[in-house]
């Protein structure tokens, strides 16, 4: 018997948990634990990112600021309250969410008015006057950054600390995606993907629905952004309020299938991995913007709508063989008509 | 009866064109009332400023005896006026069957829907009875984007009557399509229309509009011209006019009379 899709969707998310949880079990070497946390935190951006400008069209290229929001509220918040590193500085990663959360208000507010293009690039104009921001402003350190407190753990088992966390914020934000796509909120977003004015006719309340996808995509990228800053130990403008990091998250998005719930994912999985490698192998900091181009070109060429749509579009195909395979085998005289 | 919509004097200008120049008229609860008249009459424009797509420039738009004039489209469909447009525009990457469940949320708060599933069991039987309804049944679970163009004229209408509104406008619904689907589309408003609800139709077919409705009203250049019985309408002469140009001669109006009778 053939299992339907929601059986293997639950399957699959039960081999993705298991491996997501064993993997810093079997794998506890540090440089690869990093590249591992390093993944997870562009899972998690990309995932959010997805939930609003894979479902409704709007392509944001703002997100860096929801980072690198969430990355100086830890910081800053760490400071302020005197935290001297170890657990307690996770406490902080919530209000990174909610930092991230209460400016994208504002941010979605002025930036949702417009379409398309326009959105596209009002979204890179405010990144950039929030990283002028962070540049300039005292309370951010300017240019010479900020430090978050140095937990005094162990180097054993030190990465597993962050990863598990991000692990944590992963599944809640895949949750989230998971739960956005299936509801009658997800079929709005969606709705607008595909006819913004039609949809305000058929009673979407449009600009709230948008808004609110816009902060709830804002949220886990804010926490993503603050684990990364712990772990780091140090925020600098250029690199909380990156716009490479835009580029990233879209480009992953996009790489494994706008829209699906499985694409970001893989997106993030396989570029960002890459880009570690390079990085720590190469020592070659942008070697992998040119590995990026070339593996776009592939994708565009190859699977225009990204890895996931396109594979599971040949699903169906794959399924109707093996339900053949499975039937009872034709006589021997017709096998050889039917090879 | 009572007067259901209520179109007062209404006025709306694009740079220098007036596309409505004081334009008035009601629409009776019940009825299936026709809007006609040349290219570039207003009739799409009225439509647009009655669903809150375009805001008027002067006057007044009732529904209910309540003002309706500067509420936007999602306000105007909650109230209970859905339309369809003379294009088709139906949400093309999704399911035949999720474009019917767009509308569902007429009744309950926005904020609802974040936590409610994309369609409970009892919207999707609804869906799939107004599928088959129109005729599309066989086709829930397509890309709506593979629809053929008189698929999508059911398909609009069918998601539009979801939400269960009173009033629903039709621009051309039988633009476009092939005869024999005419007649299936006529025959499913006239439907609707037993079933309580009250049309607003925007035609060409003059036959179609003769067929189907009780009451027309011509509009020419952005101005009610009259509003009558079919067959007073089609022996107006002003409304010959209008078609034609505006000119008295005999011989124009018997081309004009040819053409309203095809």
């Amino acid at each position: 018997m053939i299992p339907s899709r929601t059986a293997l969707g639950v399957l699959g998310g039960l081999v993705a948990l298991a491996i997501l949880v064993g993997f810093p079990l079997a794998f506890s070497n540090p440089t690869t634990t990093t590249i591992a946390f390093f993944v997870l935190i562009f899972m998690i951006a990309t995932t959010a990112w997805n939930a609003f400008s894979g479902l409704s069209g709007y392509i944001a290229l703002g997100h860096a600021v929801f980072f690198g929001s969430g990355a100086y509220a830890l910081a800053i918040g760490a400071e302020k309250l005197h935290l001297s590193g170890g657990w307690s500085v996770f406490a902080l990663v919530p209000v990174s969410g909610v930092v991230a959360g209460v400016i994208a208000v504002p941010f979605g507010l002025v930036a949702l008015r417009t379409r398309r293009h326009t959105f596209v690039v009002i979204t890179i104009a405010i990144f950039f006057i929030f990283q002028l921001l962070a540049f300039n402003l005292g309370i951010t350190g300017g240019s010479s950054g900020l430090q978050t407190p140095t937990p005094l753990w162990t180097a054993v088992g030190y990465n597993q600390r962050f990863y598990y966390v991000a692990a944590a914020i992963l599944v809640l934000t895949v949750a989230m995606a998971c739960g956005i796509r299936y509801s009658r909120f997800g079929l709005q977003l969606l709705a607008i993907r595909d006819d913004e004015d039609r949809a305000r006719g058929l009673g979407v309340r449009t600009r709230r629905v948008k808004l609110l996808a816009f902060v709830a995509s804002a949220i886990p990228t804010g926490m993503a952004g603050g684990v990364y800053a712990y772990f780091l130990g140090q925020i600098f403008p250029q690199f909380a309020f990156d716009p490479l990091f835009d580029i990233s998250i879209a480009l992953m998005a996009f790489f494994g299938g706008l829209g699906t719930l499985t694409g970001p994912l893989l997106g993030a999985l396989v570029l960002e991995s890459l880009q570690q490698e390079f990085t720590l192998n190469f020592s070659a900091g942008s070697l992998y913007l040119i590995v990026y181009g070339a593996l776009f070109l592939v994708v565009i060429l190859l699977l225009p709508r990204g890895v996931v749509p396109t594979l599971s579009s040949l699903a169906p195909r794959v399924r109707e063989q093996i339900r053949r395979r499975a039937e009872v085998p034709p006589p021997p005289d017709q096998a050889r008509d039917v090879a | 009866m009572t007067a259901l919509l209520e179109i007062d004097d209404v006025k709306k200008s694009f740079g220098g064109l007036r596309a409505l120049d004081g334009a008035t008229f009601s629409v009776e609860e019940g009825s299936i009332a026709a809007l006609i008249g040349p290219n570039g009459s207003g009739k799409t424009t009225l439509f647009n400023v009655m669903t809150g797509y375009a805001q008027v420039d002067s006057g007044d738009i009732r529904f209910r005896g309540r003002s309706i004039t500067s509420a936007g489209p999602d306000r105007v469909f909650a109230l209970g006026i859905g339309r369809t447009f003379q294009l088709t525009r139906i949400f093309a990457r999704m399911t035949v069957l999720e474009n019917m469940l767009v509308a569902t949320q007429r009744h309950e708060g926005w904020l609802r829907s974040v936590f409610r599933a994309a369609g409970s069991p009892s919207e999707r039987e609804r869906a799939f009875e107004l599928l088959e309804f129109v005729g599309i049944a066989g086709l829930s679970s397509l890309p709506a984007g593979n629809l053929s163009y008189g698929q999508r004229k059911l398909l609009e209408l069918a998601y539009v009557l979801v939400a269960d509104p009173e009033v629903i406008l039709l621009d051309e619904p039988a633009g476009g399509v092939n005869p024999s689907l005419i007649n299936h589309i006529i025959d499913r408003i006239r439907e609707v229309n037993r079933a309580g609800k009250t049309l607003i139709v925007v035609e060409h077919d003059m036959q179609f509009v003769m067929d189907l409705c009780e009451r027309v009203t011509v509009l020419d250049q952005g101005r009610v011209l009259t509003t009558g019985s079919p067959d007073e309408v089609r022996s107006n002469p002003a409304v010959l006019d209008a078609y034609l140009g505006g000119d008295d001669e005999e011989e124009d109006d018997e081309v004009g009379a040819a053409v309203l009778e095809t």
